[in-house]
């Protein structure tokens, strides 16, 4: 089944205490780290290994920590972004409420190298039970020695704390999570100032996600060049999963990345093929807000390769054909699911958490859900299709933040992979409102 | 008299919570520890916050009433006005209708003679969707208080539950085990 870096113990019975998380060579990293090696040595060996931000946008971590500006006197943060809200998506909420010491250790490992001396980690409010769990398990560290003053006698000291935000996906996007973590509303920050130069109360800050975080112990005990030969060409190493949808198998998957999309669909490792002996029609590869792709498209390129699970080969075609790996949330659809009624419920999504500080998104965001409501129950206009595919033209790019983006997105594929069914809606306006009605016509990518 | 009924007092085990919240932020920057808080005020008040709830928080960490104003009512978590005593938050985002997360709506809709946002006369029940809880393997499933209540796919399944949520207590917070 492939190598296992973050779940090779997971399912060990008792695995969230800390006895038997170093049982099982928990903790490594931090006495090697904090021990033999110097700060700039664990930032090298993360840049060596490729890895990359896992919370969904793919950005070298190894780089993204080599920006974090180091004046003199001012603190530095690193922050874990725990705020998972992008449908489709729940494996740091299954990590971290199974394995919370595996986080731990790699925010203490993480916090050294980037010379952090406070560390939060951003959980979304309503995983207060994981919050819970986490903060168990720091009371733990802090008694074995692994947080607080001297770490391990090493000299190096490190407070840890958990911190819940109340029910907001904004805060998921870094700058909007800081101002949370602030006290405030979560409106997204104008940039520059980036966060490596002005996050959290002013100061230097990384924020990256738990998996992200996760991996960096391995990392260090095997060496940045061991990490970089799994995977495959730039997408190194493994990638946990959240596969959800009309499978056999729903469930969260680490994978080496490189695995043929349709060895994930139909392995029985994995998602074990579509329920109910039904027909794939598409999969919405990487959460909510990445392009949605039919069936023919995600299991090959329009080149006619196999697609695989890695950054490069979902997102190659670019918008016309491709999609993106996002945050891994591989959200698989029946033959008997409405593309129309899909679309309408994210575009609700986005509306609902859009933060309303930039007009295009709060407007646009609201105009889109309207409209795809009026098609879903039989009350759509020829002219919506294109003015749909207009409001999220002019959404796209025109926020401070990227859930601008997200929400024209998902828009704008479904159209362009499923413009006929959205025609249909409007053409038979009776015959698509019909309790259980799907369309049945085989979609058509219309490049414009 | 007027006064005594309306002065909000936290228990001092909660009062202690929030205490060890504010000492997790620099010197000054208290105003951090107010989504913990007020986390704590809504399970310690009947599962929502009102104006004055709100004010008590505010006079706690020395900041403007205005300034918890407008965070309660940005984040979607808090209640500001009175709920049943379990608040049902069912996911109703995509994942979970791909599930059956909407059949499940109407059918708790049906069942309870509620709407959305709606509380059934005996006070037991609140219906309130919510988006998506990072469930998604696990759908349809929505969450009451602290937990997570998955794969609520059949109407067996949610007579099952609704049975056991009217005979059923809120875990205590675990601040004051």
């Amino acid at each position: 089944m492939g190598l296992k870096i973050l779940t090779e113990h997971i399912n060990v019975p008792g695995i969230e205490t800390l006895e038997v998380y170093r049982k099982h060579g928990g903790y490594k990293s931090v006495e090697k780290a904090v021990k033999t090696m110097s700060p700039e040595e664990v930032v090298e060996e993360v840049k060596t290994s490729g890895l990359r931000g896992r919370g969904g946008a793919g950005f070298p971590t190894g780089m993204k920590w080599s920006f974090l500006a180091k004046p003199e006197g001012i603190p530095r943060y690193l922050v874990c972004n725990a705020d998972e809200s992008e449908p489709g998506t729940f494996k740091d909420r299954w990590f971290m409420e199974k394995n919370p010491h595996a986080l731990i250790e790699g925010m203490i490992t993480s916090s050294y190298a980037l010379g952090a001396n406070t560390s939060y980690i951003y959980i979304r409010g309503e995983l207060l039970f994981v919050l819970r769990i986490l903060e168990k398990a720091i009371a733990e560290a802090y008694a074995a020695g692994l947080l607080g003053k001297n770490i391990l006698g090493s000299g190096y000291d490190l407070d840890l704390h958990v911190a819940p935000g109340g029910g907001a996906y904004i805060c998921g996007e870094e700058t909007a999570l800081l101002e949370s973590l602030e006290g405030k509303r979560g409106n997204p920050r104008n940039k520059p100032p980036f966060p490596a130069v002005k996050g959290l109360f002013q100061s230097p800050t990384v924020v990256n996600n738990v998996e992200t975080i996760s991996s960096v112990p391995w990392i260090v005990n095997n060496g940045g060049a061991e990490y970089a030969k799994i995977g495959i060409g730039r997408s190194t190493g493994t990638k946990l999963i959240s596969a959800s949808g009309n499978i056999n198998n729903p469930g969260v998957y680490e994978i080496e990345l490189g695995v043929p999309v349709e060895e994930f669909i139909y392995s029985d490792q994995y998602c074990g093929g579509i329920w109910k002996g039904k027909q794939l029609k598409a999969v919405v590869p990487g959460g909510s807000s990445v392009p949605i792709l039919p069936a023919n498209l995600i299991l090959k390129t329009a080149a006619g390769e196999d697609r695989l699970m890695s950054y490069e080969s979902l997102s190659d075609g670019g918008f016309v054909s491709g999609s993106m790996l996002g945050s891994g949330a591989f959200i698989v659809f029946d033959e008997d699911q409405c593309i129309v009624r899909n679309t309408w419920n994210y575009a609700r999504f986005y509306h609902h958490e859009s933060c309303g500080q930039c007009s295009p998104c709060r407007e646009g965001t609201g105009w889109m859900e309207k409209v795809l409501h009026r098609i879903e129950y039989g009350h759509g206009h020829q002219q919506d299709i294109d003015l749909l595919v207009s409001v999220a033209k002019q959404i796209e790019g025109n926020t401070i933040c990227p859930l601008g983006d997200a929400a024209a997105w998902p828009v704008a594929a479904a159209i362009r992979h499923f413009r006929h069914e959205f025609e249909w809606h409007i053409n038979n306006p009776k015959e698509a409102t019909a309790p259980g009605a799907v369309y049945r016509g085989q979609p058509e990518t219309v490049t414009a | 008299m007027a006064e005594t009924i309306n002065e909000v007092k936290f228990s001092d085990e909660a009062m202690a919570e929030i205490q060890r919240y504010i000492s997790h932020y620099p010197e000054g920057r208290q105003k951090s520890a107010i989504l913990p808080i007020l986390h704590i005020a809504q399970a310690e008040f009947g599962g929502w916050v009102s104006p004055e709830v709100m004010d008590k928080v505010a006079e706690i960490l020395n900041i403007q009433p205005i300034e918890v104003y407008e965070v309660a009512t940005f984040y979607t978590m808090f209640n500001l006005k009175p709920v049943g005593k379990h608040v049902l938050e069912v996911c109703r985002t995509g994942p979970c209708c791909l599930r059956g997360a909407d059949q499940m709506i109407d059918m708790i809709k049906q069942k309870l003679n509620i709407e959305e946002g709606e509380t059934t006369a005996d006070g037991m029940f609140t219906l309130k969707p919510v988006e998506c809880l990072a469930s998604c393997g696990s759908g349809p499933m929505l969450q009451v208080r602290e937990l997570f209540y998955e794969n609520i796919d059949s109407e067996e399944k949610l007579d099952e539950f609704l049975e056991m949520m009217r005979h059923k207590e809120h875990e205590t917070p675990t601040w004051k085990k």
